[in-house]
């Protein structure tokens, strides 16, 4: 881009200008591009797509993976990758559903337990890529299935239900016409970005996935910065365990499963880049609200819902492949 | 058997090899020496077919020869062994001789038998016994090295070109190379061997090929020449630099870096050393002696055998370089693409990278405001030309970011800078710069420690000199003994203490 041509430019032009400039240039630009495409299409083949109660509807779907996302997000931006939360999600959930159903503790300590699984299990995940030096990849699929044969081990494969009533309000709450799992999702969103964009520790995540071994030798502790990103994500599957356990009114040891990849999608659908340190968290919203349109939108449409996976996997792959050279 | 006449090799405008002659008899080892960056891999390179001479001939048996790739270069019989081998590590010795041209049965499967029986032939001849039936993995490196010769000697080399084959070898093991060295030599093969060390070049080889710069020095035999007049031919006479003035040495400054013992593997030296503030410790030794693993082992970047260390003479152990900046100690690392810069941040993120402690709001938050003039000021320090600190680092000129990466020690209360080849690939104007900058530092009272393989550089710039060889530093040298002559002689000869 010239500098030198915007000169004489009066200043607000400028600035508008260079708004649009970095528009252009960042990660959100294709998410946007896509996610305006997708509505369009999605208006002209249904009626009731833009309506209020519809797009509603299509948020409150979207959460559970959308907050997943989040944590997803942190750990793709240093160059990792979390297989493990679809199946940590639902050991949280089965965890503090039996506290409660089983134990007849309270339920606040049902839903601190759910953290403490999700956290624990994060930071779990995060010491071995630190330090044991395992690639996340194999460290978090190894995790993935202690994760899930703990969540059936635990509830002998059943559902565990029977929770107090209150529990419901995470998952189908309102807070006037908005639901509570957006509310969290969004409440979950503003923290990371706050945490991406306007602390040391978000520039340090950005710096690992842009180059590690600069960041180490400048005096970075990277490995306390990789432990950090895999215990937001455990903290994000436990955010979603509790939503998803509201929703369901149960602990669903068989929950989740596959959720890790729609995450991935979401994270990578959102301009993020899969080597780590490019990207912005408000694209992964998008590329959640992108997945979540088009599985509302081709539900709407009627179509089959096999036809429907093949669909999304052919618009990732066409995703990726403009993507590719994006600046 | 093996001539090479007035070749010359350009990459781009830079001409590198300025008309080199070599001359390879049969039954002959011919050694082909030269400083770092003298030429000698790029004319091997040249040899070996994997890249083509800009011009010059080549010729084998007095009949010209073009190679358009390395496989030419087999058919016409010239077998080279690289410094970092070619082997396939899970794969047995056999099976890596006889990779991509294995022997196959009429039913087109592998005939490991008749494979075997080459192999055992061949290293027979050699004198050689080693697993066969193992993973080159779990050979020692003389054993893997020898794996690679009886490769070649199964392609039907006639000429041998081994690239530093001692440099990783224990004495004994060398002994045991020089062994197959003279019963190749007795048989006819020509080789052409590599070496920095030149008492090696005294014990095999017949003759002498000497490069400097890109430059074809001279040829003769050994029996001729003495040690002294070979670092001579290395070294040469050239024309010096303009370097900032040395300030008088102050024996007085106190010392706030001491190695007290640094092993970087056991069995190998152990190395000791101090540094002043206010001085430039010039860490001088080929590529490979150990240098960049001695400062990386202070730092806790690298596990060494054994480091122990004081900061302004209290005990510490820096666990990784965090710590070191904590302790004021910061690096300017040799790869700047690779270990200084992050290319996708701009130049204000990768300066403020190491330094949000200076600057925060409410304890959590970057000050963004604070970010911005800390980083402007510490740009004009060091003198950066950019559009704005925006800028993406990517577009900045070696040398500035270079400076980009100095700048981000600024904004912190250091005592030690480690400069680890701090010109490499920048112009000549703005190595004057980095000069004068490393000479404001420590007129501040930065100490520094400066790794570098440019002679001029070393001499020009240290107040001291530790001459590495081997892993461990064999010599310090300062004042009016810092000349090329010492530093060479003691990095090519200076006798090695291992210590189990």
């Amino acid at each position: 881009m010239s500098h030198d041509a915007n000169i004489g430019a009066p200043a607000k032009a400028r600035a508008r200008q260079s708004a649009l400039d970095w528009l252009l240039h960042s990660p959100l630009a294709l998410p946007l591009v896509g996610l305006i495409v997708v509505s369009t299409l999605m208006a002209f083949a249904s009626d009731n797509f833009f309506t209020v109660n519809n797009i509603l509807n299509v948020l409150r779907q979207v959460s559970v993976v959308g907050i997943l996302a989040v944590g997803m997000t942190f750990v793709i931006l240093t160059g990792g990758i979390d297989l493990s939360v679809g199946a940590v999600m639902a050991l949280a959930g089965t965890i503090a559903a039996g506290l409660m159903v089983n134990m007849g503790l309270h339920g606040g300590i049902g839903l601190l337990a759910a953290v403490g699984v999700g956290v624990g299990l994060g930071l779990f995940n995060g010491a071995l890529v630190a330090w044991g030096k395992m690639p996340a990849i194999i460290v978090t699929l190894a995790t993935m299935g202690i994760a899930r044969g703990l969540g059936l081990i635990y509830s002998g494969g059943y559902p565990i239900s029977g929770l107090p009533g209150w529990v419901s309000w995470f998952g189908v709450g309102r807070i006037g016409i908005v639901p509570v799992p957006v509310i969290i999702m969004v409440v979950v969103y503003l923290l990371a970005w706050v945490l991406l964009q306007r602390t040391a520790f978000g520039r340090h995540v950005y710096a690992i996935g842009g180059n590690e071994t600069a960041a180490r030798l400048s005096g970075v502790r990277t490995r306390m910065v990789k432990l950090a990103v895999f215990g937001i994500s455990g903290l994000t599957a436990s955010i979603a365990a509790i939503v998803l356990t509201g929703r369901l009114m149960s602990g669903q040891p068989n929950a989740g499963v596959g959720f890790e990849l729609d995450a991935i999608a979401a994270v990578v659908l959102g301009g993020t880049a899969i080597a780590g340190g490019r990207g912005l968290i408000l694209g992964t919203l998008i590329g959640a609200v992108l997945l979540g349109i088009l599985n509302n939108g081709l539900n709407l449409m009627g179509i089959n819902p096999y036809m429907q996976d093949v669909i999304k996997g052919l618009i990732i792959l066409l995703a990726i492949y403009i993507g590719r050279e994006w600046r | 058997m093996l001539a090479l006449k007035d070749i010359r090799k350009s990459f781009g405008p830079i001409e590198v090899l300025h008309g080199v002659d070599l001359e390879v008899r049969a039954g002959e080892v011919h050694a082909l020496l030269g400083e770092n960056g003298a030429g000698k891999s790029t004319l091997m390179k040249i040899v070996s077919g994997i890249i083509q001479p800009s011009a010059g001939t080549i010729s084998i048996d007095g009949q010209d020869r073009r190679f358009a790739n390395y496989d030419e270069a087999i058919a016409a019989g010239v077998g080279i062994v690289f410094q970092e081998f070619s082997l396939i590590p899970y794969l047995t010795a056999v099976e890596n001789m006889f990779l991509a041209r294995e022997i196959k049965n009429r039913l087109g499967l592998l005939d490991r038998r008749a494979m075997r029986r080459r192999a055992e032939e061949i290293l027979k001849k050699l004198e050689v016994d080693l697993p066969l039936d193992v993973p080159i993995a779990r050979l020692s490196v003389a054993e893997q090295q020898f794996v690679e010769i009886a490769k070649a000697l199964s392609l039907d080399a006639r000429i041998l070109v081994l690239d530093e084959p001692t440099a990783t070898l224990t004495p004994s093991e060398t002994e045991h190379l020089f062994k197959v060295m003279r019963e190749l030599r007795a048989a006819g093969v020509a080789i052409v061997f590599i070496s920095h060390h030149l008492e090696e070049i005294f014990e095999i080889c017949d003759r002498i090929t000497v490069l400097r710069d890109g430059e074809y020095v001279g040829s003769c035999a050994v029996a001729d020449v003495t040690t002294d007049q070979l670092v001579e031919m290395m070294v040469g006479r050239r024309i010096e630099n303009s370097f900032p003035p040395k300030p008088l040495p102050n024996p007085a400054a106190p010392v706030v870096l001491e190695v007290t013992e640094l092993q970087l593997r056991r069995g190998g030296p152990v190395s000791s050393f101090q540094l002043r503030a206010g001085e430039i410790l010039g860490f001088a030794g080929l590529v490979g002696s150990g240098r960049t693993e001695t400062v990386l082992s202070m730092l806790g970047e690298y596990p060494a055998a054994r480091c122990k260390l004081r900061i302004d003479g209290a005990e510490r152990r820096l666990r990784d370089p965090a710590d070191g900046l904590m302790h004021g100690i910061g690096l300017l690392p040799e790869s700047r693409k690779e270990q200084g810069l992050i290319t996708s941040f701009s130049i204000l993120q990768n300066v403020s990278l190491n330094n949000y402690g200076k600057y925060r709001r409410g304890h959590w938050f970057i000050d963004f405001k604070k970010e911005r003039a800390c980083t402007e000021t510490a740009m004009d320090q060091v003198r950066v030309k950019a559009q704005g600190a925006a800028a993406r680092v990517d577009t900045l000129s070696g040398g500035n970011q270079q400076k980009v990466v100095i700048a981000r020690w600024l904004n912190h209360q250091m005592r030690v800078l480690i400069f680890d080849e701090p010109t490499r690939g920048i112009d000549v104007g703005a190595k004057a710069e980095i000069y004068q900058l490393m000479r404001d530092f420590t007129a501040q009272g930065f100490a520094i420690i400066m790794i570098s393989s440019e002679l001029t550089e070393v001499i020009g710039m240290s107040d001291r000199v530790c001459v590495f060889r081997s892993g461990g530093i064999v010599a310090t040298v300062e004042g009016s003994a810092i000349t090329s002559e010492e530093i060479m002689t003691h990095a090519t000869t200076g006798k090695v203490h291992h210590v189990a």
